[in-house]
């Protein structure tokens, strides 16, 4: 990817959420079980990324919950970041990827189910919030690196085995 | 537990990583009827997103064989292989010099049950030394497999314990079979639920929180 050194390349970790204007890109690597959501609007061309890891900030045990853990924490912490950026609710769209099961034929465990719990919670909640899911790339088996460009709203998905796709 | 070990706990926990994995690299060098360097190992408290930079970062492929640990102390122990150590180690297992390691879709059966038996031997005399050292009742799972980028296959080992806390204290090994070091390594890696770290101090009489 060509980029002017104008242009940044936001990176968001494990467990961790950030935002990003264009012209500068952001991307989370590794997506296992993990859901990246991405949240944005194309006519102010700004997005936010999670990279979540468990459905539900009620599975918790510790006493101060890390927001961008959860699913329901982050998106809650996205779309309240957003409006506070004066971005219209109802311009939000958002694409979402990941929730694979990285150890397949051996869903014994329910945390080896962890990646199709994450995906149906991220879908509901996106849905509950009225926030459409314009696009997604999500279960399989393959751990999956995504970059989002706030400018085109593509979601550009790499794979170790497929490639890149374009969502 | 407070976030920070002392120096007697963090001596202590090196001292059963290199119990663990001393044991476990012999196991492996008489499987495998080679040598097999083991460094020094280490402790060390990160966070989710440090623990992937120890194999080469989040879109590093490695080889991940993990097992649940069960008994008096609980957590995850990982059996790590760069692509290079894996490949030769199917290789040498199979009498076959024309096997490559891909991604765990294309994997072929027989290659698979190899890696797993071997994680099975190598992590069965890390956890036996482990428990023969401290006394206590240790078992592990079946063991997982997955290849694939770094992030997505450490992490699920991890989910259980990512609800309790953002750190983890690993207690690890680098091994290596190859003559050339590469830049991703292996790794025999303990990663203990932090309710089980007194267990295991007590069991070797140190009273941790006094």
């Amino acid at each position: 990817m060509q980029m002017s050194s104008r242009e940044k390349l936001v990176t968001v970790g494990i467990a961790d959420l950030k935002f990003v204007e264009s012209p500068h890109t952001i991307r989370t690597s590794g997506l296992g079980s993990c859901v990246g959501i991405v949240i944005y609007d194309l006519s102010k061309q700004i997005a936010g990324l999670a990279h979540i890891m468990l459905p539900d900030s009620s599975l918790s045990k510790q006493a101060n919950i890390n927001t961008y853990k959860y699913a329901d924490t982050a998106i809650a912490y996205l779309l309240r970041y957003l409006q506070a950026r004066g971005v219209s609710r109802f311009q939000l769209k958002a694409k979402i990827a990941g929730g694979a099961q990285m150890f397949p034929n051996q869903l014994t465990s329910e945390v080896m189910r962890i990646g199709p719990r994450n995906i149906e919670s991220v879908e509901a909640l996106l849905k509950k919030n009225n926030i459409p899911i314009v696009s997604s790339d999500v279960g399989g088996n393959s751990g999956r690196t995504i970059v989002f460009n706030p400018q085109t709203g593509a979601l550009t998905i790499r794979t170790v085995n497929k490639g890149e796709t374009v969502i | 537990m407070s976030d920070d070990l002392s120096n007697l706990e963090n001596d202590i926990l090196r001292e059963i990583g290199n119990i663990g994995a001393g044991n476990a690299t012999t196991s492996m060098a008489s499987l495998m009827n080679k040598e097999i360097n083991m460094e020094v190992p280490y402790v060390h408290l990160l966070t989710i997103n440090e623990i992937m930079d120890i194999v080469g970062g989040p879109e590093e492929i490695i080889v991940t064989t993990f097992f649940k640990v069960e008994g008096d102390i609980t957590g995850t122990v990982y059996f790590l292989l760069s692509l290079e150590e894996a490949t030769s180690i199917v290789r040498e297992m199979l009498k076959d010099d024309t096997i490559e390691i891909n991604v765990l879709e294309e994997l072929d059966e027989m290659v698979m049950s190899v890696l797993k038996e071997v994680a099975n031997i190598v992590v069965g005399a890390y956890i036996s030394a482990l428990a023969d050292f401290t006394k206590i009742n240790i078992q592990t799972t079946v063991p997982f497999l997955s290849i694939d980028m770094a992030a997505a296959t450490l992490v699920t080992g991890l989910i259980e314990f990512s609800r309790e806390s953002d750190h983890a204290i690993l207690i690890g090994s680098e091994f290596s079979g190859q003559e050339v070091k590469k830049h991703a390594q292996s790794h025999f890696l303990l990663v203990p639920d932090f309710d089980s770290i007194p267990t295991l101090f007590r069991a070797l009489g140190v009273h941790a929180d006094e």
